[in-house]
């Protein structure tokens, strides 16, 4: 093994086993973990508190007790978190962040106080109005509170020095995953499709500072080589996120590769950076004002000539729309912009997915077939 | 003498004007607006801006089963099955425009406030976007806390006064300050009154058969902000208090042997098949979580107080208050037992109901049952399901008599 691909395979290790992954950096780090739901918490507060952001985003596992608190059409993360929640998975985690971005999340965070009452619950809300003052100044109050909270979880003050140390972490992270995922297009056979997801979920489960250090040295080392030659479909993939790891399997098999992703698992984490302004806080939240996401209010709808864009930006072939089921903001913001990729002549696959779906066989053919169908043309 | 005009006839009479009114006003050029059912409308009133609903004339469709044809149109268009059946419904309507239910105006601009769920911030982005019109968002955060926290309500505040520029650039009209105290004034004595005749049904038996609940709910939808609206809640109340005096119950045919609360929004498309299994079986719904959801009670110059009033709404609050709320119910209206409804369209409340129901038996000791079924989407309810669940229902409250019975019996022997 190459040391790209031992890099690779670490990160993949990672991603697939996150309690044993945590557990490892915990006992490296010798940091307390606090679990960040979906789908943006304020993890350079929980970093500068000295303190590891653990990304909570459900996962493969049989739902059984959390049928006592919802629904079968509740979306599949948060049936898992809720699930893993109640068997103890999340017991090595001091606090758990869950903002109530949709309304299932404000379910979520209430059930959470009965359901799972050994871990501490920070609830948390960000406004909607986040671009006008009165929605920044909302924003700022309840970082502060959330700070308080962190304080007292992790037994320290935060200064206005960790805060702003936190943020150079971080928007070191943002900027080397900017570059990571704009590299794809050059090495898109090493860093396909399942790679690619595993590498970039990997942050969720590490230091962010180590991970960053470890992402631009894979980096460092792919740009020595000559850029490979690929003859298959580049896709811009939008959604949630791309799971399970069957389904990028599939693109995989029938060589699709991400030229660039709107997920909310992934490149919306990371394509806006900080915000301007005369405190640590502020800058956070107003870099939430130029956040865009389908969690967050946009009476413009620009999803679409987002969409649009990156696929001229990374000469796409076409869009692939990973639709998690059950996802009220998602499910409204397809209908806007299929319009406008179709006006635009962009070729769009469709895939309803859930984190526990075992038949992927479904969607596997379907994505054969879009594989088959652009080949024609 | 003249014969006096009826709550129920006023309010038929009043819906109808309120309607036409909006397609009068739209045909003369003035802007008409669409907003959410729980939204500060009086800032709307005050600017003499003509509002409809959607919610409700979604309800309307609903009731008139003729909700698929504008289901089918919004589905063939990409929006899931599983999203809110208003929104499809309206969304639907947005583009057909003509239904048996009733017309509605396309909107000048939209009004919205997510203190009922986050979908509807959704939902109103769509109509903003295919209409190419202005959005005006009144995001109330959700409180997880028992309370409204203070930072919501400066929040609130500023949206307020954010949303008063944008509609004086919407209008091109100043806003008038002394009529929107006048307005606040109006909007809440109408929500006072509305409480108040709803607690009426405390009485026992009950003179409200809760199903007219769900028809005079349309008027505070819509004209709480107005003369006309208060008007038809203290004439309500008056009839009311007349059926008390005269010891009249819920129906005339039967007695009301069983009192349940309804939680949740009805089953529009079934309407009458509801009301009819729970008549049948003795069952009176005499109230529901309705009432206090347009109770929006504040003092006429309290801004802070408006703005926490309308953040206050159950669903916007925590699962402990939700709890509360209906043991409170539960008691002041001497419940025997509660149907919850789990809405396919409303993620907000189904995914507390089961929470909530263990609470409030492990507190009242009153039985309960959970029924599937959706506001507006006909597909999704199954009568059969309902009936099943309603039997169940009054086989747990028919034990419950029969033991306070036996308890009373005893108490009277060993006493």
């Amino acid at each position: 093994m190459n040391s790209i691909e031992q890099m690779i395979s670490n990160f993949e290790e990672q991603s697939k086993y996150p309690a044993k992954a945590v557990a490892k950096v915990m006992k490296e780090t010798g940091k307390k973990a606090v679990g960040c739901f979906p789908y943006y918490t304020p993890e350079e507060i929980v970093y500068a508190a000295g303190m590891l952001p653990i990304g909570l985003w459900g996962g493969q596992t049989e739902i059984k007790s959390a049928d006592k608190y919802l629904q079968s059409f509740c979306c599949s993360i948060m049936r898992a978190n809720v699930e893993m929640g109640m068997k103890g998975t999340y017991d090595l985690l001091s606090a758990v962040i869950i903002p109530t971005y949709c309304d299932t999340l404000k379910c979520i965070c209430e059930n959470w106080k009965t359901a799972v009452p050994n871990i501490y619950l920070i609830p948390m809300v960000y406004p909607q109005n986040i671009r006008i003052e009165a929605g920044v100044t909302y924003m700022m109050a309840e970082f502060k509170r959330v700070q308080a909270e962190l304080e007292k979880v992790s037994g320290r003050a935060i200064t206005e020095k960790d805060l702003l140390d936190s943020i150079e972490v971080y928007e070191t992270y943002r900027k080397t995953m900017q570059e990571f995922v704009s590299i794809v297009n050059q090495y898109p056979n090493t860093l396909n499709a399942r790679t690619r997801h595993f590498i970039i979920k990997a942050a969720y489960f590490s230091d962010k500072k180590s991970y960053t250090a470890k992402v631009a040295e894979l980096i460092a080392e792919l740009k020595k080589l000559p850029a490979e030659k690929f003859d298959g479909l580049k896709v811009v993939i939008t959604g949630i996120l791309a799971e399970p790891a069957a389904l990028l399997d599939s693109f995989v098999e029938n060589n699709i590769a991400f030229a660039a992703d709107d997920l909310a698992q992934e490149s919306r984490q990371f394509r806006t950076c900080i915000g301007s302004g005369k405190t640590a806080v502020e800058k956070l939240a107003r870099r939430m004002s130029d956040q865009s996401c389908s969690l967050l209010y946009d009476d413009k709808k620009t999803r679409g000539q987002l969409l649009i864009d990156l696929v001229k930006e990374n000469n796409a072939d076409g869009v692939v729309v990973s639709m998690m089921k059950f996802c009220d903001p998602e499910e409204f913001d397809y209908p806007i912009f299929k319009k406008e990729l179709e006006a635009a002549k962009i070729p769009m696959l469709y895939l309803e997915i859930e984190q526990q779906m075992d038949a992927a066989e479904q969607i596997r053919t379907r994505i054969q077939s879009f594989a088959e169908m652009m080949d024609k043309h | 003498m003249d014969q006096k005009v009826s709550s129920k006839d006023l309010l038929g009479q009043m819906l109808a004007k309120h309607y036409d009114d909006a397609i009068e006003a739209k045909k003369a050029g003035e802007l008409v607006a669409w907003s959410t059912s729980i939204a500060p409308q009086e800032l709307l009133e005050t600017m003499g801006i003509k509002v409809v609903y959607p919610e409700n004339h979604a309800a309307a469709i609903g009731a008139r089963k003729c909700a698929q044809e504008f289901i089918d149109y919004s589905e063939s268009g990409g929006y899931s099955t599983d999203l809110c059946s208003y929104a499809r419904v309206n969304l639907g309507y947005m583009n057909i425009q003509e239904s048996i239910a009733g017309n509605i105006p396309l909107p000048d601009f939209i009004f919205c406030c997510n203190n009922i769920c986050n979908t509807v911030i959704k939902w109103y982005e769509n109509i903003a976007k295919e209409l190419n019109i202005p959005m005006i968002l009144f995001d109330m955060p959700f409180n997880h806390t028992y309370e409204v926290p203070d930072h919501s309500v400066q929040y609130i505040r500023g949206q307020f006064d954010h949303a008063i520029l944008q509609l004086e650039e919407i209008s091109g009209r100043k806003f008038d300050h002394d009529k929107f105290k006048e307005v606040m004034k109006i909007s809440s004595e109408t929500a006072k009154w509305w409480k108040k005749a709803t607690a009426l049904a405390a009485a026992k038996p009950s003179p409200l058969n809760g199903f007219d609940l769900f028809n005079y709910m349309a008027a505070i939808v819509c004209m709480r902000g107005k003369q006309e609206g208060l008007d038809i809640f203290k004439l309500w109340a008056e009839e009311l208090q007349g059926k008390i005096d005269r010891g009249e119950g819920p129906w005339k045919d039967t007695e009301e042997q069983y009192r349940v609360m309804w939680d949740g929004i009805a089953c529009w498309p079934y309407l009458a098949d509801t009301y009819k299994v729970l008549k049948k079986n003795g069952i009176n719904m005499v109230t529901s979580t309705y009432p206090d959801s347009w109770t929006i009670v504040y003092d006429s110059d309290d801004l802070d107080g408006m703005a926490r009033a309308y953040s206050s709404n159950y669903v916007n609050r925590n699962l402990e208050y939700g709890a509360d709320n209906i043991v409170k119910i539960v008691k002041d209206f001497s419940l025997d037992g509660v149907v919850f409804h789990s809405n396919r369209s409303c993620k907000l409340m189904d995914f507390r109901t089961f929470e909530v129901q263990r609470k409030v038996h492990a507190r009242t000791g009153v039985p309960s049952v959970i029924f599937d079924g959706d506001q507006t989407d006909p597909r999704a309810f199954s009568l059969a399901q309902y009936e099943t669940r309603i039997q169940a229902l009054k086989e747990m409250m028919e034990e419950n008599k029969k033991a306070e019975m036996m308890e009373e019996k005893k108490e009277r022997i060993d006493g």
